[in-house]
């Protein structure tokens, strides 16, 4: 559903606002002198407040209209980015957050924020003017040259001007207007004496007139409250707009203009549920293309054959470019996670350093997202429980900044995330004494050290003493695993004692469009993910007979077990003559599946299986055919664990 | 009933002005910066356009300047948004060729009125 | 006879004149309601998938304009034998939002597909605590139309536990209830 609201909109445009600055901010924190940083930190907080007071979000505007000077100050050079100013200004962020959501905002807190802002500016900026300004009384008198209209000057709408300044009485002068007889309608012979009571300042009303101001008369005057001239007021409490230095901010603005081009870029905005309209088309285009491609194969008509081939190369391309349209960098999320580690290091007192790799690597927009809670968790889980205090480390040899490492990669259909820290490691005992405590465990179970801390992530678990702040808000690291296997994705942890702990999540490529082997085991069709797929080789009769019982075959000398796919899948059917044997592996492990018939390639969309069938791990989607059949996708992991059960079996058995 | 070309980094201000202006029977084509806005004025002909100054990639004072110093849009009115606290942004626009602004905050009615004047010349 | 109804499920009452607009289909020789507001379209039979492992609920799915849903067997929830397709057969595929999840896209199976129409709330009663043939909880609430009985299921409950899990019930009682 596409919004043409404005103020819809806006409050999307303010949320990348807020973001664009606090980015500048925290740059700024580190390279003050940037003056690019500098000026897109205030055209941020200009715009948010330009467009803030547009849709009626006044108290954003307001708000912001102070952030706004202090940066102004700054970018005029007379006031330096200092610590304080960006810590000022990004402790705003919250606020005016709250204020661009329309949420209730504390005036106390605004005032609060506000006088900090002022102090680190030093001299601070006026407090908004509390009283009405005082309003003076001007008799303004212009008059134009006779071709002024046939120049395109409009006298009316500079009237109006007028009247929107304030209470006016308009009196139309005119001594010049010549006799009916030598009257040229298109010659300008009027003059205007406009009264006017308002607060602005007189250069206000200069300003009504500054694009025409070279080719007419202009008189201004103050007048008293009888119609006689007054002194001029002084300066009045409302702000009086100063003549500005014009080249000098054209250059830089221009400079900071091309710096941020590198940045933006050209990118349109486009509502994700449109992107996936789109990719369900692009996956009815490769099931129709190759349904035409068999009508095709079918044909002698060499023109089919060759549109057909076409067709085919534009829905690959096409498909290319749709997988890539989805995928976001995950620089994305981990952008996010600067400010944290920055409110952290504040919060704990600890000395934290982040540092990302592989900040390129890209995952499925909707992903990214439901990754975004679960790893903020176990970064403030590091922070507060894995970083010692700087003393402690440095105690320890090792230095004082604590480091917390979040690295992203590809590997095959899979995205791999890790979150490292160099803290204390997991301690194991107490591990095991808050299971024993929570009745995990029995007091004298034997287990295994990745058995200890797999405890961690079961609900109801938690080693820390005290729930602090930042960690223990009833999200658990269970919350964090199940919503990683709802990704399909796994977790797990090693941990040094005195080095530091490593969590790796591994979330597969979900939406992808994938390259896959389709299979035939009796009446069904099934696909094998190529990328799992090692090499296919016959199960000849003799080698079916010789391993009954054993479920091995004798690959090149290697021993590779095998699964029978017709027994796994209770399909009741009997086997094929020449049946076949798919090797896959995960990595290490091998396993055979042994299946009727290889059909060949298959190129299509994952679709995902509903909840309702969430339980059967041995697929992990489910593909349309070329003939409109579903086929299921095999999980290979989990075939090579059912496969190994199964030979553990039968070892047991025999 | 005229072509205009609003030109503006913020999205909201755009469709507030494709609003208020399509709501007067004119046709709005939109901007997102002052290079686009160059591209889509010489991609069509349009009666008036609006910009914002403070935009990134191509600020509004350098499109103006760009485009005044075409002959299509040599004549063409241009005007400009500004907020009351831009300084002096006045002058340093007439310099650069605007014909007029629009001070920030606007009420719909309120831009409909002067650019159907600012066209009826 | 009304006294061999427990009553207290009063909750299916609405106020008197509010009625339920309901698809009506045949599955085994019963009548079943569905909110018109779920339904998305009734198909034809198309061919089937079995997923092996699955419950028996949910045996197979089938690809409806390009997704591919589960086709779920009301029969199983309701102890019913499995027929034959016939000529009537159809797919029902309502969109439906599972417990603690997103709306799904799921196909139930009917042998014979009527109109939409009013179901009268008036006309309505809560399933009897005893005496009933079918689980309690799997039925939102029983109707009467035209002398017969219609059950309105409650889809949430029996999607939540897979139709029961080993799909066949224990009857209570043999004492069918008369209404």
């Amino acid at each position: 559903m596409s919004t043409t609201d404005p103020v819809a909109i806006f409050r999307q445009e303010a949320q990348d606002l807020l973001e664009q600055i606090e980015q500048g901010l925290l740059d700024l924190a580190h390279r003050p002198a940037d003056r690019d940083l500098v000026d897109a930190v205030f055209r941020g907080l200009h715009t948010l407040k330009g467009s803030g007071a547009m849709f009626g979000f006044d108290a954003l505007a307001a708000f912001t209209h102070h952030c706004e000077g202090a940066f102004d100050k700054v970018r005029r050079g007379e006031a330096p980015a200092s610590a304080e100013l960006v810590a000022a200004v990004l402790a705003a962020q919250d606020h005016m957050r709250a204020l661009a959501e329309g949420r209730e905002a504390s005036e106390t807190e605004g005032a609060a924020l506000l006088a900090r802002l002022h102090a680190a500016v030093e001299g601070g900026q006026q407090a908004p003017a509390a009283a009405t300004p005082a309003e003076t009384t001007w008799r303004v008198r212009f008059s134009f040259p006779a071709d002024a209209l046939a120049n395109g000057t409009r006298p009316l709408p500079l009237i109006d001007e007028l009247r929107e300044m304030g209470a006016c009485e308009v009196r139309a002068l005119t001594d010049q207007v010549p006799p009916l007889a030598e009257l040229a309608p298109a010659e300008c012979r009027l003059g205007w004496e406009v009264v006017v009571t308002t607060a602005q300042s007189r250069a206000a009303i200069e300003d009504v007139f500054i694009f025409v101001i070279d080719d007419m008369q202009l008189e201004i005057e103050a007048v008293g409250p009888e119609g006689e001239a007054a002194p001029e007021p002084q300066a009045a409490a409302a702000a009086v707009p100063q003549a500005y230095a014009p080249a000098a901010t054209d250059v830089a603005s221009e400079a900071a203009s091309s710096a941020r081009t590198a940045r933006q870029g050209e990118s349109v905005r486009v509502p994700a549920e449109r992107l996936d309209e789109l990719m369900d088309r692009v996956g009815e285009l490769v099931i129709a293309q190759s349904r035409l491609k068999q009508v095709a194969a079918g044909s002698i008509d060499p023109n089919l054959r060759s549109v057909s081939e076409e067709i085919e190369r534009l829905a690959a391309e096409l498909r290319d470019t749709m997988m890539v349209v989805r995928m976001v960098p995950v620089s994305q999320l981990f952008g996010r996670f600067r400010r944290l580690i920055h409110d952290l290091s504040r919060e704990t007192g600890k000395v934290i350093e982040l540092v990302t790799d592989g900040e390129a690597t890209e995952l499925d927009k909707t992903v990214i997202e439901r990754l975004a809670d679960p790893l903020v968790h176990m970064i403030r889980n590091a922070a507060d429980h894995g970083l010692e205090t700087p003393e402690q480390r440095q105690a320890a040899g090792k230095p004082a900044a604590g480091r917390i490492t979040l690295s992203a990669r590809q590997s095959g259909a899979e995205v791999w995330i890790s979150i490292a820290d160099d803290g204390r490691g997991i301690d194991r005992a107490r591990v095991r004494a808050k299971a024993e405590e929570n009745g995990l465990i029995a007091p004298d179970a034997v287990l295994g050290d990745s058995e200890l801390l797999q405890l961690i992530f079961h609900p109801g678990f938690s080693t820390a003493q005290t729930i602090t702040n930042l960690s223990g808000r009833g999200v658990g690291m269970d919350v964090v695993k199940r919503t990683i296997e709802g990704l399909r994705g796994t977790m797990d942890m090693t941990s040094e004692p005195g080095q530091g702990s490593v969590i790796t999540l591994r979330i597969p490529l979900t939406l992808a469009i994938i390259d896959g082997l389709l299979v035939r085991v009796s009446g069904d069709r099934y696909v094998i993910p190529l990328a799992a797929v090692e090499e296919c080789v016959e199960l000849s009769i003799e080698q079916d007979l010789r391993s009954a019982g054993r479920h091995l075959i004798n690959l090149r000398g290697q021993l590779v077990p095998f699964i029978r796919l017709r027994e796994l899948f209770d399909t009741g059917a009997p086997p094929d003559p020449h049946q076949k044997v798919v090797v896959v592996s995960t990595g290490a492990e091998r396993v055979g599946l042994v299946v009727d018939q290889i059909l060949g390639d298959h190129q299509t969309v994952i679709k995902s299986l509903s909840t309702l069938h969430a339980d059967v791990e041995t697929f992990s989607g489910a593909t349309i055919l070329g003939d409109g059949g579903v086929a299921l996708i095999l999980d290979v992991p989990h075939l090579v664990a059912a496969g190994q059960r199964q030979d553990a079996h039968l070892r047991v058995a025999s | 009933m005229a072509s205009v070309l609003t030109v503006d980094d913020s999205p909201s201000i755009r469709q507030a002005i494709k609003i208020a202006l399509g709501g007067a029977g004119h046709e709005v084509v939109e901007a997102q910066d002052g290079a686009d806005g160059v591209a889509k004025a010489n991609a069509g002909a349009f009666s008036l356009i609006i910009t914002d100054l403070n935009m990134p990639v191509m600020d509004g004072l350098t499109m103006i300047r760009q485009l005044r110093a075409q002959p299509a849009y040599a004549g063409v009115p241009i005007l400009f948004l500004t907020t009351e606290s831009d300084d002096g942004i006045k002058a340093q626009a007439k310099a650069a060729g605007a014909t007029g602004w629009v001070t920030k905050p606007f009420q719909p009615d309120q831009l409909v009125r002067i650019v159907n004047k600012v066209l009826a010349a | 006879m009304s006294e061999a109804i427990d009553m207290t499920g009063a909750v299916q009452r609405q106020a008197a004149g509010e009625a339920l607009q309901v698809l009506t289909f045949d599955l085994q020789g019963e009548t079943f309601a569905l909110d018109a507001g779920v339904v998305r379209e009734v198909i034809d039979l198309t061919a089937e998938t079995r997923v092996p492992g699955a419950a028996p609920f949910v045996e197979a799915v089938i690809n409806f304009r390009g997704r591919v849903i589960p086709l779920a067997d009301l029969r199983l929830a309701f102890g019913m034998a499995r027929g034959e397709p016939t000529l009537d057969s159809r797919i029902v595929v309502i969109e439906f939002e599972l417990k603690g999840g997103d709306a799904t896209l799921v196909g139930l199976r009917a042998d014979k597909v009527h109109e939409v129409t009013l179901l009268p709330l008036a006309d309505t009663e809560a399933p009897p605590s005893v005496g009933l043939r079918w689980r309690a909880d799997f039925i939102r609430c029983l109707a009467k139309r035209g002398g017969e009985l219609v059950i309105v299921p409650d889809l949430s409950q029996i999607f939540a536990t897979r139709g029961g899990a080993s799909g066949t019930v224990v009857p209570f009682a043999q004492a069918q209830i008369s209404i």
